[in-house]
């Protein structure tokens, strides 16, 4: 089976205006969801307590609701369904430092009059490991975008390295934007998703890029319009192909995967559909603003050919006992 | 010919064998060989990041420094007053100038404090050294003594480590209900700080009008009664011994069958409590338990043989862990819970279930997806697959790894991209036969054009991996692991693997010359 024809080249830049209006827009509005609307931290980066109980019906969501406001501790307290009209989920903002006693205990005391359950998870996070965590997560997050961009720079040049690290910058901020579109909690799980896109969103890049390298090697044209074309179609049918099966494979997860790792996986739906798009249509644009120049680029690696041919030689020569 | 039996094929045919042997424990679940051990997400089970408040080891440190001060001149008797622990000294008047000699002497023997005199008034203050090392030793001790309850309280693989600086990691897999876990935490907590204290038998009487401030005038405590709260006690503050000096606790039952705690005391306690019950005939000693008095019985007479006991409304369970507590020492400083996740086995299970199935779902579907768009080129790539999932686990099974939701997301999505390396060398190819090469030649160079693609993209997502794993934290960590040996498992397999398949199937391939067939497209080869 083949989906595109090897014969046919399409015009990707010529159309990168368009392209770049709807990637414009799509951050645009991802900026003003999460500087209005803003990201709802979960408890692993706010610090708080959530409480998810199981009940042998259906919840009793009012009355849990009632008996959980008598304490004043839990005035605040958010209660959702959660999976199904059985399992609810209990948030509230505040954590107990005591080991012996903590607001899990209380809670199940509270609700001992709301028929018969099961406490399934109780997870609480302090104010002061919650800040921790934050600070971990961007630390890991700008200390591998500065890893990879220092690798891309050494195995292509700056540009390349400089614009995959946009394309990722605006895979990041859209899958963020549909973050706080939908509200999802972020938590832990969440900062693993966008490291994930992370590097899924570069891994396809760069293999467009790898492309676009060997094309500047191989042929005579000089046109960076013209090679940007043929290594994007040429790199087509992996790219669809691969982003289709991490797809059915991500969708199965959020689809079969239960309600713990809905979050997760749904962030990583979006992530593998921005970064498809922008590897096709966003990245390699951006080569072209950063004032690519392909004869430059193209006497550059024949000169690193050439010195390799000439160790090689060398190399040769010393083998052969000839110096 | 002789390319059938290639270096390629061998090697992959030793890793597959290596990793169905080996994740075959794990699979099965066999009690022998190792194997991957499932999280507490996903086994359910109770995890906590606790803190330790070190100010208090100091203050405990400075109490006991104040006791030895006590007991000495107790002894000697050497008049001193005002013997009181301030928030971060030990201070006391020498009444007789006569024994300054001697009592300096004795203090110069204390270790790791600085001493302060001015006319007949002493202070004393930890060093800056003595203070970190206190601590240190207070976390150290914490460690210890909270491993040691837990292995006590009968619940299988604790595991208690030391994180960070001053961080304590308690991990306890058999947690099955909320109540277990409750009276876990409960242990863990206890301070199990045990003390015998006189009762301030000249001002006794005037407790209940008395406020914290004026007890300290006279250098003295007010405590609840364990009992009741209402009920209180005037203590002298400085104890005249604590449980540091307890060699034993166990649970035994008095005359009307309650539960009581005897505990013994060691030579040194010994002889300190003997002497002070024969000095003090008729005065009131207090049995103090994290700072509630238990019992205040008169002392009728000197109390020999070092031993003694707690009483007063313990239920069993509680006897048993105060006991507990008791015998693996009292905490220095009390911990703090500073993050806990606690998972109840039926919702670890229903994980279990949930991402088994989306792993085995989303493996079909690459299976058949690669098999319909590549033909038997798919299937090579699906036989690489297979063989990256048992490496994965065989390899996590070797190294002891333990397998969380996260980890479970990170094969799942392992799956899904394993079969990159794949697609991209078959398109090469692929597109290597429409420029009209020769079966052998498209294989050889579209495993060597797709290289520098394949190494790139892995090396940077492997890069985005170690980050994750460096700064994750617990379940991050897992994701992080997963990925990493996907990754790299894939090299292995979907690299190396199937080029010695193709390179086995050559002259098959070049004898039938059905491209469609092999490669899933329409052309006849050369």
């Amino acid at each position: 089976m083949e989906i595109f024809k090897s014969s046919k080249i399409y015009d990707f830049m010529g159309k990168s205006k368009i392209f770049i209006a709807i990637s414009v827009l799509f951050i645009l509005t991802s900026f003003a969801l999460l500087f209005t609307k803003g990201l709802h931290y979960g408890i692993d980066f706010a610090g708080g307590t959530l409480v998810q109980v199981r009940y042998d019906h259906k919840a009793p969501i009012k009355e849990i609701r009632e008996s959980i406001k008598k304490d004043k501790m839990f005035k605040n307290a958010s209660i959702t369904e959660f999976g199904s009209p059985n399992e609810i989920v209990i948030r509230f903002s505040t954590s107990s430092s005591s080991v012996g006693v903590d607001v899990g205990d209380k809670v199940r005391g509270l609700l001992k009059s709301t028929g018969q359950f099961e406490v399934r998870r109780v997870d609480m996070v302090g104010p002061k490991v919650g800040n921790e965590l934050r600070e971990k997560g961007l630390m890991a997050m700008v200390l591998s975008i500065i890893a990879i961009l220092i690798y891309v720079a050494f195995r292509f040049e700056w540009r390349f390295g400089l614009a995959s690290i946009l394309a990722l910058i605006h895979d990041v901020s859209i899958s963020l934007g549909f973050v706080s579109l939908v509200g999802i909690d972020v938590n832990l799980d969440i900062l693993a998703a966008i490291l994930t896109i992370m590097g899924y969103s570069l891994n396809d890049t760069i293999i467009v890029f790898d492309r676009i390298r060997e094309g500047i090697k191989e042929t005579k044209v000089m046109n960076l319009f013209e090679i940007i074309n043929d290594s994007v179609t040429k790199t087509l049918s992996r790219t669809t192909l691969t982003s289709l099966t991490t797809f059915f494979v991500v969708l199965t997860l959020y689809l079969f995967g239960g309600e713990i790792i809905r979050g997760f996986s749904f962030t990583l739906l979006v992530g593998i559909i921005v970064g498809t798009y922008s590897s096709i249509f966003i990245a390699s644009p951006f080569l072209k603003w950063l004032g690519f120049d392909v004869a430059k680029f193209k006497q550059k690696e024949l000169e690193k050919e050439k010195r390799e041919r000439e160790k090689e030689k060398m190399r040769q020569m010393y083998e052969g006992g000839v110096v | 010919m002789g390319k059938m039996l290639n270096y390629r094929l061998v090697i992959f045919a030793l890793a597959f064998i290596f990793g169905l042997v080996f994740s075959i424990p794990s699979f099965l679940q066999l009690d022998k060989g190792a194997k991957i051990s499932l999280g507490l997400d996903l086994q359910g089970g109770l995890h906590m990041l606790l803190g330790v408040k070190t100010e208090e080891a100091l203050k405990s440190k400075l109490k006991s420094i104040a006791s030895s001060i006590k007991y000495f001149t107790d002894d000697e008797e050497i008049l001193i007053d005002d013997l009181r622990v301030k928030s971060n000294q030990v201070e006391f008047t020498l009444l007789d100038e006569d024994e300054r000699p001697k009592i300096e002497k004795m203090l110069k023997e204390i270790k790791g404090i600085e001493l302060k005199q001015d006319g007949s008034k002493y202070v004393l203050t930890l060093t800056p050294k003595e203070k970190e090392s206190v601590k240190e030793y207070a976390i150290k001790q914490a460690v210890d003594t909270i491993r040691n309850r837990l292995d006590q309280f009968g619940l299988a693989e604790p595991n208690v480590a030391k994180q960070g600086k001053d961080k304590i990691l308690v991990e306890l897999p058999g947690i099955k209900t909320p109540e277990q876990e409750q009276r876990a935490r409960e242990l863990i907590a206890k301070a199990a700080h045990l003390q015998l204290m006189a009762i301030d038998e000249k001002h006794a009487d005037q407790v209940y009008k008395m406020n914290e401030a004026e007890a300290e005038e006279y250098g003295d405590l007010i405590l609840p009664d364990a009992k009741s709260e209402k009920v209180k006690h005037l203590v002298h503050e400085v104890p005249i011994l604590d449980g540091s000096m307890l060699t034993d606790a166990r649970v035994a039952f008095d005359q009307s069958n309650q539960p009581v705690i005897n505990f013994s005391l060691n030579s040194a306690g010994a002889r300190i409590f003997g002497d002070f019950t024969g000095k003090n005939v008729g005065n009131h000693l207090a049995i103090v338990l994290d700072n509630k008095v238990y019992s205040a019985p008169v002392i009728r007479e000197r109390i020999g043989g070092g031993s003694g006991q707690i009483s007063g409304g313990f239920s069993v369970e509680e006897a048993h862990d105060v006991a507990i507590a008791l015998r693996s020492g009292a905490l220095l400083a009390p911990v703090v819970m500073l993050e806990k996740r606690s998972v109840g086995p039926s919702l670890g299970a229903d994980s279990i279930k949930a991402s088994f199935m989306a792993l085995v779902l989303g493996f079909l579907l690459v299976v058949v997806f690669m098999v319909v768009y590549y033909g038997m080129a798919g299937l090579i790539a699906d036989i690489a697959l297979v063989a990256n999932l048992f490496l994965i686990i065989a390899v996590m099974a070797l190294f002891g790894a333990t397998l969380t939701l996260p980890g479970m997301a990170g094969i799942v999505l392992t799956v899904g991209m394993a079969v990159d390396a794949n697609v991209i060398i078959n398109e090469r190819i692929r597109e290597l036969f429409h420029q009209g090469a020769t079966v052998s030649k498209a294989i050889d160079k579209g495993y060597d054009n797709a290289m520098s693609a394949i190494l790139d993209a892995n090396i940077t997502t492997l890069i985005a991996a170690v980050i994750l794993y460096a700064y994750g934290t617990g379940p991050i960590k897992g994701f992080a692991i997963t990925m990493s040996i996907g990754i790299l498992a894939s090299m292995l397999t979907a690299i190396l693997g199937t080029h010695g398949i193709y390179e086995y199937l050559l002259p098959k391939i070049e004898r039938s010359k059905k491209l469609g067939f092999w490669f899933g497209i329409k052309r006849e080869a050369k």
